[in-house]
């Protein structure tokens, strides 16, 4: 377990080492929210109460997608590029010779990666977004904290998917095609570029139960207080559910491409 | 322990067979077996430093996947300290340290140290043995100045003292090492070799070694396997490697002035003329002291110098004997 622990703090630092690039993802973040975040102005005033959501909620929902974007990699990124790079280079070999388990040296990873851009690249956009734009926080410090944790299993659900994606390097090599498709996918199905409650009927509730509603739409929905009492344990119990089945999947995906490398050779 | 001692690697028979795809016109595809390692046997005594060559493609990659049990064999049987390396591989893993030179094991954004730091969780190393390892690793692999340097801007050279160092962290007993001078310059490739030397004399490492290095070879190596096309050719002593190739060692020789080529010296015959500068192949196992001795008693002599033979050229000649 120390090591683990090791690979989050030590990717961490990895991450707090490029400061510029911390600087223009937040200036990126900022712009773009000011952007959606007129574009839903516009939208709300032709239908308010869109989706359940008031004004101040559908703001928050803005700012709240710009500032986890990087945290939760709803672009990709993050271990994904680095595993295909060394899945290419034959460099997982390196990886395969170690005392680790592979999967969990990336969680590691990833979780170190996460834990810097939330706190690097989340809050400040946030800051912006709560000074220009009339936001619906919450007051209790309770919310917030069912917030974080939401947030945590988005982010594994996150990983979970982009280490199949990621995965599928070893058998097409080049992993550019299946991460754009990663990309769309998870930025429609996550709610990023809509709410997923603004979709109506057989839409909204497939994209409601995908894996992808637990990284952004869930941790949302946590932060309005849209969830409560029974409700809120079943938003985790979703989240929690999609973290262990796609986890397994991985593992599968994992000794599957192991002995294919082990097997034929990398 | 002590019938593992005299076989601490053991290769009997072990295959591998590669499957390739070719194209072989429109959508077509034929299947096509490659025989990458042959059949090969060998065993090696534990605290046996062995150099293992051969031309590029000649299987040696391939035999250490199999040590490190990323690769399964085909077929033959292939024990590392009693233990089947595909079969065990993390168990394996925390007794051996694997050096390829054209890969790190260290992280690119990371200073050095930080590297250490995830290796030493990743291998639990004791406190004491670490502080105690890395000390010793920065002494003789000079990585003082380094440790806080990160990965990325490190030259060729100080990154693969730094990579040496983060195999032997945790005291392996056995060291795969994969071309582990390969483009290192003149003095990083002494500090390399000596630290080599000091590890297996200091803690009975076993080391497999592939090298283009002649040098790696004589300064490092009890014993020398030649590899190709998957089967040992040779196996034995350097001195027997030469033997066998009739390897030759060659003195330059510069002269006052143009002269006609040198004629009687005994055991070397002169093979190449320009201008003032001659040139004399002699066994390599012969001493250079009688022939020069022997050019400086007859000729005007300004200048000489001995070049050692190249490994390939070596391995060529033995290829020629064989086949001629």
């Amino acid at each position: 377990m120390r090591l683990y622990t090791a690979v989050v703090a030590s990717s961490f630092r990895r991450y707090a080492t490029y400061r510029a690039a911390t600087a223009a993802g937040v200036f990126t973040n900022t712009v773009f929210g000011f952007i959606v975040a007129y574009t839903y102005i516009a939208l709300w005033d032709q239908r308010p109460h869109l989706g359940g959501y008031d004004l101040a909620q559908a703001m928050t929902f803005v700012w709240l997608g710009q500032a986890l974007l990087a945290a939760s990699a709803l672009m990709g990124g993050g271990f994904q590029e680095e595993f295909q790079e060394r899945i290419r280079s034959g460099d997982v070999a390196v990886d395969l010779y170690r005392p680790v388990d592979l999967q969990l040296w990336w969680l590691a990873g990833d979780v170190g990666r996460a834990i810097f851009q939330l706190l690097g690249r989340g809050i400040v956009p946030m800051i912006f977004g709560a000074l220009v734009f009339d936001l619906a926080l919450p007051a209790s410090p309770l919310t917030w904290l069912c917030f974080l944790l939401a947030v945590a299993l988005g982010i594994l659900v996150s990983f979970a998917l982009r280490y199949l994606v990621a995965l599928t390097a070893f058998w097409l090599l080049d992993g550019a095609g299946a991460n754009m498709i990663s990309v769309v996918l998870s930025l429609f199905f996550s709610g990023m570029i809509l709410p997923l409650n603004v979709f109506p009927g057989a839409l909204g509730e497939t994209a409601n139960a995908l894996p992808w509603a637990a990284i952004l739409q869930v941790p949302a929905d946590v932060l309005l207080g849209e969830h409560q009492g029974a409700g809120l344990v079943g938003a985790f119990a979703f989240q929690v559910g999609w973290a262990i089945a796609l986890l397994a999947a991985g593992r599968l995906l994992q000794s599957a491409a192991t002995r294919k490398v082990v097997v034929q050779g990398g | 322990m002590a019938a593992n001692d005299a076989a601490f690697i053991e290769l009997d028979a072990v295959e591998k067979v590669f499957t390739v795809r070719r194209r072989a016109g429109w959508m077509r595809r034929e299947r096509h077996e490659v025989r990458a390692v042959d059949g090969i046997s060998f065993q090696v005594p534990r605290g046996e430093v062995v150099g293992y060559i051969g031309p590029n493609g000649a299987g040696k990659s391939t035999t250490i996947k199999m040590l490190t049990g990323i690769l399964v064999p085909s077929g033959g049987r292939l024990r590392v300290a009693g233990i089947d390396p595909s079969k065990e591989r993390t168990r394996l893993a925390r007794r051996m340290g694997v050096v390829f030179g054209q890969r790190t094991t260290l992280w690119w954004d990371l200073p050095l140290r930080d590297s250490y730091a995830l290796v030493r969780r990743m291998y639990r190393i004791p406190d004491d043995r670490y502080r105690h390892n890395l000390e010793r690793c920065v002494e003789l692999l000079d990585l003082a100045e380094l440790l806080e340097v990160p990965v990325r801007q490190l030259s060729l050279g100080q990154r693969m003292r730094g990579d040496i160092a983060a195999a032997l962290l945790h005291d392996p007993d056995v060291l795969y090492l994969d071309e582990p001078t390969i483009g290192l310059d003149v003095i990083s490739k002494v500090k390399v070799r000596e630290f080599l030397r000091e590890v297996n004399t200091e803690q009975n490492t076993t080391v497999l070694l592939t090298t283009h290095d002649l040098t790696d070879i004589e300064q490092l190596c009890q014993r020398v396997m030649v590899i190709d096309h998957g089967r040992v050719m040779y196996d034995g002593s350097l001195a027997g490697l030469h033997a066998v190739g009739e390897s030759e060692r060659t003195l330059v020789v510069d002269l006052e002035r143009e002269l006609p080529p040198i004629e009687g010296v005994p055991g070397a015959r002169t093979v190449r003329v320009d201008g003032a500068r001659q040139w004399l192949a002699f066994p390599a196992a012969a001493s250079a002291a009688p022939i020069v001795a022997a050019v400086a008693a007859a000729y005007p002599l300004v200048d000489l110098s001995v070049r050692e033979p190249d490994i390939e050229d070596v391995i060529a000649k033995m290829y020629a004997e064989r086949s001629g």
